[in-house]
């Protein structure tokens, strides 16, 4: 698996770029106007997590193009300080930063396949997948 | 020996020139400057190959290059033609002294580069700081405007007040959007203001929240807020997060949210001749758009 196309993710408009390359990406992929929608704004959520608790990392995009099946993977990494308790930020409305909270798990419901890694002090890695029906 | 070197090119200018000229026209193919016409292509290298030189001889004691730069700004050009040309200049002027000299040893050479390089180097920085200057005046003024537009208010009719937001939201301008939507419903007295995020291409949690926050602070100075313009998708991913706008009324289109507004301030629209047929008419027109 190679990222040609990352992202990087060190100023707050760097999400809007980060969100502009997926969303083509999707299109060209042939995702309809409702999943990109729904990509963008993972997107939008991974990197903008990423700006917010990392301070810095990358966004990167692999459209998947096999016989039985097409999608994207997207994967968002940082050497941040990682998530303490992942399957608390998993929560509806957990944050540490006084924000809805939903982010993480909005993205889990955008997407089809949803993991995180996270080690503390070493940083996250959030993959996920949307196929296209 | 230092002012020899000046006299050569000095003296030796229309070489030089030529020169010049010969290596700009050789490296302008496929570039920007292939919609520029020929005849103004030239004009503007004769002119810079004198301004050049004029600053040569007058020892930078002049304001040909600000006024030279300026008019370039003015029409267009990049910055890259001038650099390139100065670069050309160096090596064509250095090329030259070397080649009139029939003995030349290191020292001789590293005067030679270093003295070209005090002509140059001075041109270049000033023609740089000409254009950078003039970007940043071009940022800072599209800010300023960018601003402007960020957070319009619009009252639309005594009481109700629309705030059309397009475009990306940034932190900056959420704040904008809070602060021109508290100012605005004071000063304009509105019952009701409409947010219209017909234009704003993605909702995350973080634009749904200062909504939300925004909708708040305005049901607290006694107004209420409608959200419109919800397209089909972003009410679908708006869904999928999770996020609950059910504490504020929300509406597709600004019509359908003009529509409420006026029955939350106890008013209809009706046809100047009152009769039915107006009405049903006026509806229709409505719904054609
Ligand atoms: N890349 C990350 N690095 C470290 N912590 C993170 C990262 N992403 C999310 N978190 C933590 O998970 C919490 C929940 O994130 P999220 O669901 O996006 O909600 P919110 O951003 O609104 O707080 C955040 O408050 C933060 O503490
Ligand atoms: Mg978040």
């Amino acid at each position: 698996m190679d990222f040609q196309s990352c992202v990087n993710i060190k100023k707050e408009w760097d999400i809007v770029g980060a969100r502009q390359l997926g969303r083509d990406i999707a299109k060209k992929v042939g995702f309809g106007n409702v999943d990109q929608a729904r990509i963008a704004t993972a997107i939008s959520e991974l990197a903008r997590n990423i700006y917010l608790y990392a301070g810095s990392g990358k966004v990167c995009f692999d459209a998947i193009d096999e016989l039985n099946e097409k999608g994207l993977r997207i994967v968002a990494i940082d050497e941040g300080p990682g998530i303490q308790d992942v399957s608390q930020v998993m929560e509806d409305g957990f944050s540490t930063s006084g924000g809805l909270g939903a982010g993480l798990p909005g993205v889990k419901r955008l997407m089809d396949e949803f993991d995180v890694i996270s080690r503390q002090g070493e940083g996250t890695e959030i993959k996920v997948v949307k196929w296209l029906r | 020996m230092e002012a020899n070197l000046k006299e050569i090119v000095l003296n030796n200018s229309n070489e030089i020139v030529k020169m010049w000229l010969e290596e700009i026209e050789r490296n302008r193919k496929h570039d920007y400057t292939s919609t520029i016409s020929d005849e103004l292509f030239e004009s503007t290298n004769r002119e810079f190959v004198n301004v050049i030189f004029s600053s040569l001889e007058k020892e930078g004691l002049t304001n040909d290059i600000e006024g030279f730069a300026e008019r370039l700004i003015n029409l267009g050009w990049p910055l890259s033609y001038l650099t390139d040309g100065m670069q050309a200049f160096r090596r064509v002027t250095i090329n030259y002294i070397l080649s009139q000299s029939n003995k030349v040893d290191t020292t001789y050479f590293s005067t030679v580069l270093s003295k070209v390089d005090e002509w140059v180097d001075p041109i270049i920085n000033q023609l740089v700081n000409e254009y950078s200057g003039s970007w940043e005046n071009i940022v800072s003024l599209q800010k300023v405007a960018l601003q402007e537009l960020s957070a319009p208010l619009i009252p639309v009719m005594e009481n109700i007040t629309v705030m059309p937001l397009i475009g990306t939201i940034d932190t900056e301008r959420a704040k904008l959007i809070m602060e021109n939507l508290l100012d605005g419903v004071i000063k304009h007295h509105a019952e009701v203001v409409l947010i219209d995020i017909t234009g704003v291409p993605v909702v995350d949690t973080m634009v749904a929240h200062h909504i939300i926050q925004a909708a708040e602070a305005v049901r607290l100075v006694g107004s209420t807020c409608i959200l419109v313009g919800i397209r089909p998708e972003i009410a679908q991913t708006i869904v999928n997060l999770g996020i609950d706008l059910s504490k504020f009324p929300t509406k597709s289109s600004l019509k359908k949210g003009f529509e409420s507004a006026l029955e939350l301030t106890n008013r209809k629209i009706v046809g100047i001749e009152n009769t039915n047929k107006d009405i049903e008419e006026l509806v229709d027109s409505l719904d054609r758009e």
